[in-house]
């Protein structure tokens, strides 16, 4: 392919109840053939039950060389984090 | 006292998926880009997934003492009751794809009537195809209306593909002696009833993919008696290589 299809990002909820986390990417020439490839590359063996496919080019990313000011502050502020509470067995995925 | 109707009419069926999932198969590494590749393998496999139920099948009701691998890999050409279509090679992708999608609505009316047999087991093997051939067909078809109705030359090399696979098509409802005889007993499927749907669905489709339906009064036939064209022979001879070198040879 001299020109590339655009590149799309896949999404993949793996059992009902739990969100969809970013499983790959792939090219693809429409929605549709996003939509099918990613059925193809990423769930063949059974791994999913809902599929996001989403154009690269919508999506906003943080730049690597404003990390400073974006996360460090939050690194000396453990108190934010929920460590303190035993949690039950029970509760997974948290 | 085997039903050699019975027998002969289940590979007809099995032996359509067998040289289809072959040919998808000799794309594997070699499609257009990675995930078509990866789709075309996949296809193939549901295929090859439903050849080995149909050939199992066929072995249990054999008298003669033979596998799901007997029935695959060591017939003679001849007794190959495929039909033409889904013999032809892989001329380019559109070639692929007409054959595909040429294919898939055939088999999945096929499939949507075969699964109230009165045959448990041939009913249980199309019920469970029928979901991976929708699958297969939504694939192809997509890709008709995407190639046809996409650049010129798309579209010109689409219409190559259904004008030059359109003479294979009528074979799909041709009844052999065995079809007749499974119509007869309410296990096999009357294809000349499936036939207008088809035709139908598939004029929809092409037009919808701006393409030219063939106005074409000939066919071809022969495969579902065994008399195949010139690309059957080489097809086999990938297919049965290893168990005609190495006989008995097992992974």
């Amino acid at each position: 392919m001299k020109k590339n299809w655009p590149l799309w990002e896949v999404f993949v909820r793996s059992k009902n109840g739990l969100e969809h986390r970013h499983f790959g990417s792939l090219h693809a020439a429409d929605a549709e053939m996003a939509l099918e490839n990613a059925r193809d590359v990423y769930t063949r063996r059974n791994e999913g039950v809902s599929i996001w496919v989403v154009e690269s080019k919508h999506i906003t990313a943080s730049n690597p060389e404003n990390n400073g000011e974006m996360f460090e502050p939050a690194q000396d502020k453990i108190y934010r984090h929920p460590t303190f509470y035993n949690l039950p067995d029970e509760l997974k995925h948290m | 006292m085997v039903n050699q109707n019975l027998y002969n009419y289940i590979l007809g069926i099995g032996d359509n998926s067998l040289i289809l999932g072959q040919r998808l198969g000799e794309l594997c590494g070699h499609g257009p880009s990675l995930e078509t590749d990866i789709a075309g393998t996949n296809i193939s496999l549901d295929l090859i997934g439903q050849t080995r139920s149909y050939y199992q099948y066929a072995a249990k009701l054999s008298e003669k003492e033979i596998t799901e691998d007997d029935i695959a890999f060591l017939r003679s050409e001849r007794e190959y009751r495929n039909t033409l279509l889904v013999e032809q090679p892989n001329t380019h992708f559109g070639f692929v794809i007409a054959r595909q999608y040429l294919f898939d609505v055939f088999h999945l009316l096929l499939l949507q009537e075969l699964q109230h047999s009165k045959d448990d087991t041939l009913a249980a093997i199309a019920k469970k195809g029928i979901k991976e051939v929708s699958y297969h067909k939504r694939f192809s078809g997509d890709w008709i209306k995407r190639l046809g109705d996409g650049t010129e030359e798309s579209n010109e090399k689409m219409q190559e593909a259904i004008d030059g696979l359109w003479r294979y098509t009528d074979e799909l409802f041709e009844m052999t002696d065995a079809d007749k005889e499974m119509v007869t007993e309410g296990i096999g499927v009357d294809l000349s009833k499936l036939k207008e749907t088809y035709y139908q669905e598939v004029t929809e489709l092409l037009t919808e993919a701006t393409l030219q339906v063939p106005e074409r009064k000939y066919f071809n036939y022969g495969g579902k008696k065994g008399v195949h064209t010139e690309h059957m022979g080489y097809l086999l001879a990938d297919l049965q290589y290893m168990q005609r070198t190495y006989p008995n040879m097992q992974w």
